[in-house]
């Protein structure tokens, strides 16, 4: 008896259900990791799988159908170049949910889920966030200060006592 | 409709309730800067499980 093992309907109807899931693979197969709630990564693990083994195959046949699936061509070819040959010695398996946390306003549980493999593609991504980050700071505190100065030099005593009472 | 037939005490609601109180989750101990966090989950202190999986929580603070 397959009582219960029915799967995820997610509160949404069919085709709602397909369009939610095929936005999710598409996006953790370019973004190899993404965050979402726990029973959306549970649900779109099996078509997570099947698109890597359609990737695996490399064929003309699996290429179409996997770009039957996704949503973009960019997925497409990075999943038959990149992410393909990646899992090629790896009989499924090929994802890890992480639970992170609890959204804010329902209260939802919140998860990683990345592809296997994809740690240094994350740590990359992650310095080149933390780069632009560090970078933006540095322009508005630049900024701030030149608009100080500016402020200054125009309009006598009153706007730069303003300034001094805001450092 | 049948009814109450007399008002319950303080009591009386008070002791029905001494059983109802709720328990604490069971947490485990974060292997990397030992803090409680919630087992199975990636600890929300310093973002770390299993060995490494870090969230971002270093970089905000």
């Amino acid at each position: 008896m397959r009582h219960k093992v029915a799967g995820w309907k997610l509160g949404r109807n069919t085709a709602h259900r397909r369009s939610l899931l095929r936005n999710l693979v598409t996006s953790l197969i370019l973004e190899e990791r993404i965050e979402t709630t726990v029973p959306k990564a549970k649900a779109m693990r099996p078509n997570v799988e099947k698109m890597i083994t359609l990737g695996k195959r490399g064929d003309l046949a699996a290429r179409r159908r996997a770009a039957a699936y996704l949503m973009t061509s960019d997925a497409v070819d990075k999943l038959f170049d990149t992410i393909g040959p990646r899992f090629g010695d790896r009989n499924g398996g090929y994802l890890r949910i992480v639970r992170s946390g609890w959204q804010k306003g329902d209260g939802a549980e919140k998860a990683f889920i990345e592809l296997l493999g994809s740690e240094k593609v994350l740590d990359e991504k992650r310095q080149k966030r933390s780069e632009a980050r560090a970078k933006r700071v540095a322009e508005t505190k630049k900024a701030m200060e030149e608009a100080e100065a500016q402020a200054k030099a125009e309009g006598g005593a009153e706007p730069a006592a303003g300034g001094e009472s805001k450092e | 409709m049948p009814n109450p037939k007399r008002r319950h005490s303080q009591r009386r609601t008070s002791t029905r309730r001494a059983h109802d109180a709720l328990q604490g989750h069971s947490l485990s101990e974060c292997p990397n800067c030992h803090e409680k966090k919630m087992p199975h989950r990636a600890c929300s202190k310093c973002g770390y499980y299993k060995g490494r999986e870090v969230l971002d929580v270093e970089e905000k603070s």
